[in-house]
């Protein structure tokens, strides 16, 4: 067919340059670097027996301007953050199994809107005083009433209707309506158990300090600039997946934020610090070249892709969207955007999200199915070799945000990609402030992005027609579906009913699904143990700096 | 005199009051709000209610009326007080209190370094009798202004911190963490500093009374640096009001480059999340540096050459 010529991109990242440029001093870097090339290695059993001390320096991006676990969402704050506290249950990061941390069991009911917990003995917060049921109240009662930083917390409790408090150790959490996500909630940094005191406090005093009761201690936070944390020596509840459940292995860690991709991955090579976050694509052969390990996780919830506005004129069109979703080669994106080890989205969901299905043959295509496509839909080839429906050239508009470097370089790429199917597509930079009202007034025609949660549930708070309706769906039998899920509180039954409502929303092409998006942090050769929880974020328990 | 001073001052506030008030309708303008900002988080976050937003914007008063906003804002900030901080819920004066004392130390450092780089070079380049060397030396300050700072920085981080290991790549631990950035900030200024100094040197050297003082028999090096220098510092001391203005906005760059805390680090920090108060305080101290090194020199040249006064050529 007559391939057009793409078009240009209409708004480079003003963050592009200064990407490449710190690729290249990092070029210069490794010519005359180390020599010592050694292979990544991630496997932490390999190395031995664990030693105990030491500080373990991190540089991660950004910071929220804020400490407290409840209140942050974005992983470079979650990294620190989810040090301090304990949560009631863990998520096992390779079963999505919900297992036991704080609490030592739980029952819950058949309609999943009465959930009993019982503590475990002997958990204290690190002014001493015991983690029971009425602390665990105080942060339930307190986190449904924290403003708009926290809208993960008031998400997750949604429909809280109150904490019946049993005895010391056992308490009973009531929902208005089936809430069966709740439990893996519980497994969140959100949901971290707080001391009464930092839960009562205002919304800002908690933004300065928290006291939690998890193997860290938060000794010092300056915002924009870093915080300080002391191993808890009599710590001892550990999560039950954690290899340690005991005592952290280092005496404490330095989180530093360094914004510079470049300067955080030299400093890394130069052994100024043990553990960098947010690796950029650019910079992680350079890394592994001189003997770097880099750690990956693929995020679970809903894979990295285009959401797109059902209201716009040719979106609304089930068959434009298949056309486009096959349209998008996958495998490509993968290759130059991303990290390696980064696997192409195969379904709504996240390859990692528990009740994941496999509905990848939905997604794959050439040039003949998108004619086919958008023949069977009314559109000619023009002159140009686009396609057009009456006189309307078929062309829409990518939101996108520059929270990950690889975001500008991913909708370029599918700009090009859908360019060579002779559909336009024009780029549209956001401001993250901006982001979310252009969302939810429904003020665009497709966005990238992505939505980090270890739990199925998330597919509701997406495309359910009551909630935001970001996609601006029309009511359907998937209501029903992501409803079903809610109050099934058996995981096989709710898997099932998951695995239709992902059925559902993939082949009616309700987004675009391109990859799963996947953490990559990257640790000095000597650093071991750094174990990544089900919602790909880290715990520092069981991490050991070799001598 | 006094007339002088007086209409310095009052154009000073009226410079202050014009920052203040283009910014805060620049800010009002642009889309979004910082209440989404905050509710926005990373991407993972955003699923607060509208309702919810919409009670935090009344409680933050962003739903009054614009003129209302600006003359409450406006009637505050002359008292000193610039509100909370969106994001941190931290009194924006205090935020920026905490900060000012990193980047007044880099800002100093590397103010000596640009007088002492700069400054040398252009005694140099003057005083020397080489027409190669004057013309190699002369070449230095144009390149040095034209390379961008952040790119600068990172070649020193490369160089003298990850290759040389000599000094730490970021931070403000100490006088070492200061070393790299007061360089990396200092370079374009006193690139600055040579050009305007340098073609006054040789300006003034070619002046009457060099002759006259070399004719009783000064040496030539006491009356580069005792005459010619003097005479040719006028026009370097205008560029003050210039130099704070750099020294600033530089920060911006060279504390995120560096991972220094800072007043250039709140201030991305705040317009990354529309934390409009905080930007606003930023904006103002910025302009108040500015005016004040102006008005500095404005009170100080008069004294220091009798031909300038009010009605004639400085007004």
């Amino acid at each position: 067919m007559n391939t057009p010529i793409p078009p240009r991109s209409l708004r480079r990242s003003r963050v592009a340059p200064l990407a490449l440029l710190t690729g290249a001093a990092l070029v210069l870097a490794g010519c005359s670097g180390s020599a010592g090339a050694g292979s990544a290695n991630t496997d932490a059993a390999e190395a031995g027996e664990p030693v105990h001390g030491g500080t373990l320096r991190i540089a991660v991006g950004s910071d929220a301007g804020c400490i407290d676990p409840q209140q942050v969402g974005n992983n470079d704050s979650i990294y620190s953050t989810r040090q301090l506290v304990d949560s009631l249950t863990d998520q096992d990061p390779e079963t999505g199994e919900i297992v036991p941390w704080l609490a030592e069991g739980w029952e819950i009911n058949e309609d999943a809107t009465e959930f009993t917990f019982t503590l475990q003995e002997g958990a204290t917060f690190s002014n001493g005083d015991p983690v029971d049921a009425e602390a665990v109240a105080a942060n339930l009662d307190r986190g449904i009433e924290l403003g708009a930083r926290a809208s993960l917390i008031t998400s997750y409790l949604e429909g809280y209707s109150g904490t019946e408090i049993i005895d010391d150790r056992t308490f009973t959490v009531t929902f208005d309506e089936p809430s069966a996500q709740f439990l893996q909630a519980t497994s969140t940094h959100t949901l971290g158990i707080l001391h009464p005191d930092s839960a009562a406090a205002s919304d800002d005093e908690r933004c300065t300090g928290v006291i939690g009761s998890g193997p860290f201690v938060l000794e010092n936070y300056s915002p924009n600039e870093g915080s300080t944390f002391t191993a808890r020596e009599d710590y001892d509840w550990g999560s039950s997946v954690w290899e340690n459940t005991g005592a952290p292995y280092v005496d404490g860690i330095e989180f530093s934020i360094v914004p510079e991709s470049g300067v955080r991955a030299g400093s890394l090579q130069s052994g100024q610090v043990d553990l960098i976050g947010n690796i950029a694509p650019q910079d992680a052969a350079q890394l592994t070249g001189v003997g770097a390990q880099l750690l990956d996780r693929t995020n679970p919830g809903i894979a990295m892709g285009l959401r797109l506005n059902h209201d716009h004129e040719f979106l609304s069109d089930p068959l434009v969207r298949e056309a486009i979703t096959r349209g998008i080669d996958r495998e490509e994106i993968v290759d130059v955007t991303q990290v390696e080890g980064t696997p192409t989205a195969t379904s709504v969901l996240s390859s990692t999200t528990p009740g994941y299905t496999d509905l990848s043959e939905a997604l794959e295509g050439d040039d003949e199915t998108v004619e086919s496509l958008l023949a069977e839909a009314g559109f000619e080839q023009d002159s140009e070799g686009y396609w057009e429906r009456d006189g309307k050239r078929l062309s829409f508009e990518i939101l996108w945000f520059n929270v990950a470097a690889s975001n500008s370089a991913t909708v370029e790429l599918i700009q090009q990609q859908l360019a060579g199917h002779g559909i336009e597509v024009t780029l549209q930079e956001g401001q993250v402030a901006d982001w979310q009202n252009k969302l939810n007034e429904g003020d665009y025609d497709a966005n990238l992005s992505n939505i980090t949660r270890a739990d199925p549930d998330i597919l509701r708070s997406e495309y359910h027609t009551d909630l935001k309706n970001q996609s601006r769906l029309e009511a359907s039998e998937l209501d029903e579906l992501l409803d079903a899920q809610a109050s099934e509180g058996d995981e096989e039954a709710r898997n099932e009913i998951v695995a239709d409502a992902q059925r559902t929303i993939v082949e009616n092409y309700r987004l675009v699904p391109v990859y799963d998006l996947t953490t990559v942090l990257a640790a000095g050769e000597n650093v071991h143990g750094v174990h990544f929880d089900s919602g790909s974020r880290i715990h520092l328990s069981n991490t050991w700096i070799e001598d | 005199m006094t007339r002088y001073i007086g209409i310095r001052v009052l154009l000073a506030l009226a410079v202050a009051w014009a920052a203040y008030t283009v910014t805060f309708v620049i800010l009002y303008l642009i889309p979004g709000d910082p209440v989404s900002a905050m509710a926005a988080g990373g991407m993972d976050g955003g699923t607060a209610s509208a309702e919810r937003l919409e009670a935090l914007r009344e409680q933050y008063g962003f739903n009054d009326p614009l003129p209302v906003q600006y003359a409450t804002h406006l009637l505050a900030a002359v008292r000193g007080d610039f509100g909370v901080s969106v994001q941190t819920g931290q009194d924006v004066t205090t935020a920026i209190g905490q900060v000012l004392a990193p980047t007044a130390q880099l800002a100093s450092a590397a103010l000596v370094l640009a007088l002492l780089l700069g400054g040398g070079l252009a005694v140099a380049a003057s005083y020397t009798r080489s027409a190669r060397l004057r013309d190699l030396l002369l070449s230095l300050p144009p390149v040095s202004v034209s390379l961008p700072t952040f790119w600068v920085g990172l070649l020193l981080i490369q160089l003298f911190s990850f290759q040389l290991g000599l000094f730490p790549a970021m931070g403000d631990d100490g006088i070492d963490a200061l070393v790299l950035p007061a360089l990396t900030l200092a370079l374009p200024i006193g690139a600055m500093i040579a050009q305007v100094l340098a073609r006054s040197l040789l300006e003034a050297s070619g002046e009457p009374y060099v002759v006259t003082a070399r004719a009783k028999g000064i040496t030539r090096g006491a009356v580069h640096t005792g005459h010619v220098l003097r005479n040719a510092l006028l026009p370097a001391l205008t560029m003050v009001g210039l130099i704070a203005g750099n020294l600033l906005a530089g920060s911006v760059i060279v504390e995120t480059v560096f991972a220094r805390p800072g007043v250039g680090q709140l201030t991305v920090q705040a317009v990354t999340l529309q934390d409009l108060p905080v930007i606003q305080g930023v904006v103002v101290l910025g302009a108040v540096v500015f005016i004040a090194a102006n008005l500095a020199v404005d009170l100080l040249l008069p004294l220091v050459d009798p031909r300038v006064r009010v009605g004639h050529s400085y007004a």
